[in-house]
């Protein structure tokens, strides 16, 4: 029982985190229909922001996240501004060789500066170790992992239901030309939205170097994840891939820990059958258009 | 009466098209001689060009899912995979020693999996077809590496022994032999490709690309027909898969690997979609760069596939294509001027 209780709480921080990671892209890949396979170099960028600021110049764990964060983000907002704003219109086909064009760049490039070997984030003592709670062992950095994202997702929700800037994003992407016509300035809506889904993927990889693991093929290694919870999740509203990725996490830990021997295999049929019996997503409503 | 029957001058409207379209031009004959002429011309070479082969056959599968179907597909390599560990585990346990006949298994192991793949594919839209594509992909090697007591895992498939082609040529050192063979089974399955493209049943997939809704309200089994070619390209996956294994003597588990689904597509828009040519162009220029690039910088050659990429799709695909085009087409007016003008400097002495 403890250790089912320790599988689902492992298995809850897990998909939170992918949460955090993806859910930028449930809004360029799902609301707005561009196929980003890129997500992950940004969240890439943002471990090692993080990494490099924490390992080499001493910073403390808690001031290097933010940092990611912004970093991240304004990387994301040049790259909107200047070469993806192109591509809205473009097919699908020309989405995807741009995105994994990119990734290749990343990735290479990342080897180049920073090495091919695996980073550690010096954690801070407070986040090592666990907590006993009624018998079932917690590990603190987890735990952590959960509030962090926790928190985001409440503030994300209430960002797009309740804030200006959230139904100006959802009117640009239900009907851009009307909601040009409104006076709603949708490139910009666009790009501030994109920038803060990279940040906060920057975020995520941070907090998930720990866990995932950070090296130069990140982007390529979790891209699959990413399209899994916004595929699965479908794109009707932020719940859909919220619960995506739960169910993702929780699935992912319990079948490595269960049957380790089929792997990822568990997951990636999960994917492929849930597509099939639903193509628009789990929780979709709207048509893949 | 079927159209090469009929008398020319009755060859008009689309059968005439058709006709034109499937008639070979001299730029082709120059192609495949070239092609031949490379047996003589590049001895030291034949490494490179035997895996230009086989990836001209791979980049021609997808062609006729992509370029003439609109199939837009993430996990080509899933089928270049099943077919190259077929091909390494017939010739491994000597179930099958001779390398033709299995080949052709190889083929129809790949045929297989397409056949019944393709009905998951056809569901759902671009990107649900995109993830399946790749899932399907990613499924099948972690399927290999958890078998590692059949695949050899990481290691890959080890020791094997290629017997002669059809008995009679054996693979020599210097990889002339499975050159020559690679450029016969790629001319043969480009034959084949080249009449298929050129049927009705190649001008019905083409009109499923430019609409589906369209072609299946003029009574187009739109389905039916996806079913049909993403099979067709499943097996020419499977028989690229198998040269490479049976030229290399290897198979390894990166024969599924994600980046060389995406490579594939890379190859393909190089030379361009939705003619057969662009494929093979594009697996000649693709296989040089590669290696020049990996000689400059054997480490990061990645970086620069990258670029490639980006600077490909934001210059546009179609505008780098009318560049190329646009030399031999100036040639051609400039040529066909100066025959009218000689024409018309005839009759008015």
């Amino acid at each position: 029982m403890t250790t089912f209780l320790t599988i689902l709480f492992d298995g809850v921080a897990y998909g939170m985190l992918l949460f955090v990671l993806a859910c930028g892209l449930a809004v360029t890949l799902g609301l707005m229909n561009f196929v980003n396979l890129a997500h992950g170099a940004f969240a890439m960028a943002g471990g090692y922001v993080c990494a490099m600021l924490v390992n080499r110049y001493g910073l403390p764990f808690f001031a290097g996240l933010p940092m990611a964060f912004v970093v991240s983000a304004a990387i994301g907002f040049v790259l909107e501004r200047l070469l993806y704003r192109h591509l809205y219109h473009r097919n699908h086909l020309d989405q995807v060789l741009f995105t994994v064009g990119l990734v290749f760049m990343s990735v290479a490039a990342v080897d180049y500066v920073m090495g091919s070997s695996q980073v550690f984030i010096n954690l801070p003592q407070v986040l090592q170790g666990q907590i006993d709670l009624f018998g079932v062992g917690i590990g603190r950095y987890r735990l952590m992992i959960i509030v962090i994202c926790g928190i985001l997702t409440v503030l994300l929700q209430l960002t797009l239901a309740r804030t200006r800037f959230g139904s100006q994003l959802r009117a640009a992407v239900d009907d851009p030309r009307a909601a040009v016509g409104l006076g709603i300035n949708v490139p910009w809506v666009f790009a501030l939205t994109f920038a803060f889904g990279s940040g906060l993927a920057g975020l995520g990889g941070a907090l998930g170097a720990e866990i995932l693991g950070l090296d130069p093929h990140f982007p390529l290694k979790f891209m699959i994840y990413f399209l899994i919870v916004v595929t699965v999740g479908g794109s009707s509203s932020i719940t859909g891939p919220f619960l995506a990725s739960l169910l993702l996490g929780i699935g992912d830990v319990a079948g490595k820990y269960y049957v380790p021997k089929l792997g990822a295999f568990v997951i990636y049929t999960m994917m492929i059958v849930i597509l099939i019996l639903r193509p628009n997503g789990l929780f979709g409503k709207t048509a893949v258009r | 009466m079927p159209w090469y029957e009929m008398p020319w001058r009755e060859r008009t409207g689309i059968v005439g098209s058709l006709y034109d379209l499937s008639r070979w031009r001299w730029g082709e004959m120059l192609f495949w001689t070239l092609a031949l002429m490379a047996i003589l011309l590049f001895p030291h070479r034949y490494l490179i060009l035997t895996e230009i082969a086989w990836l001209a056959l791979f980049v021609l599968s997808l062609d006729l899912i992509l370029g003439y179907a609109g199939i837009v597909s993430l996990g080509h390599a899933a089928f270049f995979g099943v077919g190259a560990y077929t091909a390494g585990l017939l010739a491994l346990h000597h179930i099958i020693d001779e390398p033709v006949l299995a080949l052709l298994v190889a083929g129809l192991a790949a045929m297989v999996l397409g056949f019944v793949t393709s009905f998951l594919v056809m569901r759902g839209a671009d990107l649900t077809r995109l993830m399946v594509t790749l899932g399907i992909a990613l499924l099948l090697r972690e399927l290999a590496n958890r078998f590692s007591d059949i695949t050899g895992g990481f290691d890959g498939l080890q020791g094997i022994v290629m017997q002669p082609v059809l008995g009679l040529f054996e693979f020599d050192l210097f990889g002339k032999t499975s050159f020559i063979y690679c450029l016969v089974v790629l001319f043969l399955m480009f034959l084949l490709a080249r009449r298929i493209v050129h049927s009705p049943f190649g001008l019905s997939l083409r009109a499923i690309r430019n609409n589906p809704l369209r072609a299946a309200a003029i009574g187009i089994p739109v389905n039916r027909r996806l079913t049909a070619i993403y099979t067709i390209a499943a097996f020419y996956a499977g028989l690229a898969g198998a040269l490479s294994t049976q030229s290399t003597a290897l198979a390894s588990l990166d024969v599924f690997s994600f980046e060389r689904s995406a490579d594939l597509l890379l190859v393909l828009v190089i030379g361009g979609t939705g003619y057969l040519y662009g494929g093979l162009i594009g697996a000649v220029v693709f296989k040089l760069l590669q290696d020049v690039l990996a000689t400059w910088t054997p480490q990061y050659w990645q970086f620069w596939i990258g670029l490639i990429l980006v600077v490909l799709v934001l210059i546009g695909r179609e505008r780098l294509h009318r560049w190329t085009r646009w030399g031999p087409e100036r040639i051609k007016t400039i040529l066909d001027a100066r025959k009218s003008a000689a024409v018309a400097g005839e009759k008015t002495p």
